[in-house]
């Protein structure tokens, strides 16, 4: 009987197994986007050190004053991925650009492929128009890559980028916040003000069932609020216990219900460019820009 | 204790509504809204640029007529063709929007093709300006092309899926979406060569 249960129990846990290696998307094949190293990320051996240098510090100020993020990668090949595809999955991934500006754009070079193209995010379509980024691919970097001169191409490419996207953006008002979570803690602590208040008036001096209701109401006015939260969803528990326990005590010793504050603290996502290294900001890329080849 | 219940009761409601899906599957509704709304204005840009694609090419190719008015006819065919949210899920108003497009399609790229028999208007800056901004548009229609669908997809999954189902059979009455695929016409880009 025993060993009978125990290889159902075997079946129904490879039948659970089941829709998970359908579902799964395939992996592998796709050509994957290298990691982030910096704003010349030249993976294809293309550039010298000296230009390396110099188009990172050009774009380094350039995201200083603007906040405007421009990258270049080079790839040896795409391996048989299109190039559109290719480099929208790479801006997309590193998010390049600020979020909220979406003022990013990433000039890829595919060696082997002789390939390239400059994908716009959507903040800079209106100044780096795919008309002028097809103008600096076909004026400016295929002549000079046509002769064999990739350091020249690349940095007149780069500066003809920067003048164009120069002075659409600036700086200022550009939150520090990485690729953090959205995290609005304002919702729920109003919620839980106006909840607990009403607990208050209903309950007066009850503090057991205040108590009970304020754990129950907290974390599901959590769930509704930040439901990305999930099982953090249940430290609400205890702090509604809490809430409910003071707001009947609070009750019980002034003598009437409502008439409470709640002191805001325990939330709020820390969040902070990781320090040091270049990271992209979140931008959003929709297909703008130009490609070319040489 | 009445008002206990009823409090408890209210707080079982909503977290019972939300775990079922009422506010993910009308969410879920407007991200493909949303991506409709960028496929129209991609598709109206490449509709923008025609005119003046014409005239230039009128100006160097003015006996290939017959491939001009069958661009300019199927443009103006694509301004009648309008979907609003609510067709979305209408198979039929979308195989129209789908073949109109699909005929502008069609019809540009075999304007592009009798082009290269023209040196001149190749080398003409005002021609090969025109040609970079509908290579642009192209791309940008396929990008959004493909944001939809995979929107569609995720909202049609969601309204079948157990037990968010129940929710949409008994509460929302949220029909799924079509798909907007690629016309046969306009899977072949528009190859330019310089």
């Amino acid at each position: 009987m025993k060993t009978v249960s125990r290889s159902l129990c075997f079946r129904l846990l490879l039948l659970l197994l089941i829709p998970w290696s359908i579902f799964c998307p395939a992996l592998g094949n796709a050509l994957e986007v290298p990691p982030l190293t910096g704003r010349i990320n030249d993976t294809a051996a293309m550039l010298s050190q000296q230009t390396v240098a110099n188009l990172d510090t050009l774009l380094a100020s350039l995201e200083v004053s603007d906040s405007t993020q421009l990258v270049v990668l080079t790839i040896p090949s795409l391996e048989g991925e299109v190039l559109e595809e290719y480099s929208l999955k790479v801006a997309e991934t590193w998010g390049i650009g600020q979020k909220g500006h979406d003022n990013g754009a990433l000039l890829l070079i595919s060696r082997d492929d002789r390939k390239l193209r400059i994908e716009v995010g959507y903040g800079l379509e209106g100044t780096l128009t795919d008309l002028t980024a097809g103008r600096i691919i076909n004026g400016v970097i295929v002549p000079n890559f046509k002769k064999g001169r990739f350091d020249q191409g690349i940095s007149d490419g780069v500066q003809a980028m920067i003048q164009a996207v120069k002075g659409e953006f600036d700086a200022s008002g550009v939150v520090a916040s990485g690729k953090s979570k959205e995290f609005d803690p304002a919702g729920i602590i109003v919620m839980l003000f106006f909840a607990f208040s009403f607990i208050a008036k209903i309950f007066q001096r009850k503090k057991v069932a205040a108590s009970v209701t304020g754990g129950i109401v907290a974390p599901v006015l959590g769930l509704l609020f930040l439901p990305q939260l999930g099982l953090w969803l249940l430290t609400l528990v205890p702090i509604g216990l809490l809430g409910g326990l003071v707001v009947a005590s609070r009750a019980a010793s002034t003598g009437s219900g409502g008439g409470f504050y709640m002191g805001s603290g325990g939330f709020g996502g820390s969040s902070g460019r990781f320090g040091g290294g270049f990271s992209g900001g979140g931008g959003g890329f929709g297909g703008g820009g130009a490609s070319g080849g040489w | 204790m009445k008002q206990f219940f009823l409090l408890v009761l209210v707080g079982l409601v909503s977290v019972v509504l939300s775990g079922c899906g009422y506010n993910t599957l009308q969410t879920k509704e407007e991200v493909v809204f949303k991506a409709w709304g960028d496929i129209e204005s991609t598709l109206q840009r490449r509709s923008d640029l025609i005119p003046n694609l014409v005239e230039t090419v009128k100006g160097y190719a003015a006996h290939e007529k017959e491939t001009l008015q069958a661009v300019v006819d199927a443009r103006s065919k694509v301004g009648t063709v309008q979907l609003s949210a609510q067709d979305l899920s209408n198979p039929a108003a979308m195989q129209q929007l789908q073949a109109a497009q699909g005929q502008l399609s069609s019809a540009l790229s075999k304007l592009l093709l009798v082009v290269e028999r023209y040196p001149d208007l190749k080398a003409n800056q005002n021609f090969l300006d025109l040609q970079n901004q509908l290579e642009g548009t192209e791309n940008r229609i396929n990008v959004a092309r493909q944001r939809y669908n995979t929107a569609v997809s995720d909202f049609n999954g969601a309204i079948r899926r157990f037990p968010a189902n129940l929710t949409n059979k008994f509460l929302l009455h949220l029909e799924r979406k079509e798909y907007f695929k690629a016309e046969e016409g306009a899977k072949t880009l528009p190859k330019v060569s310089f």
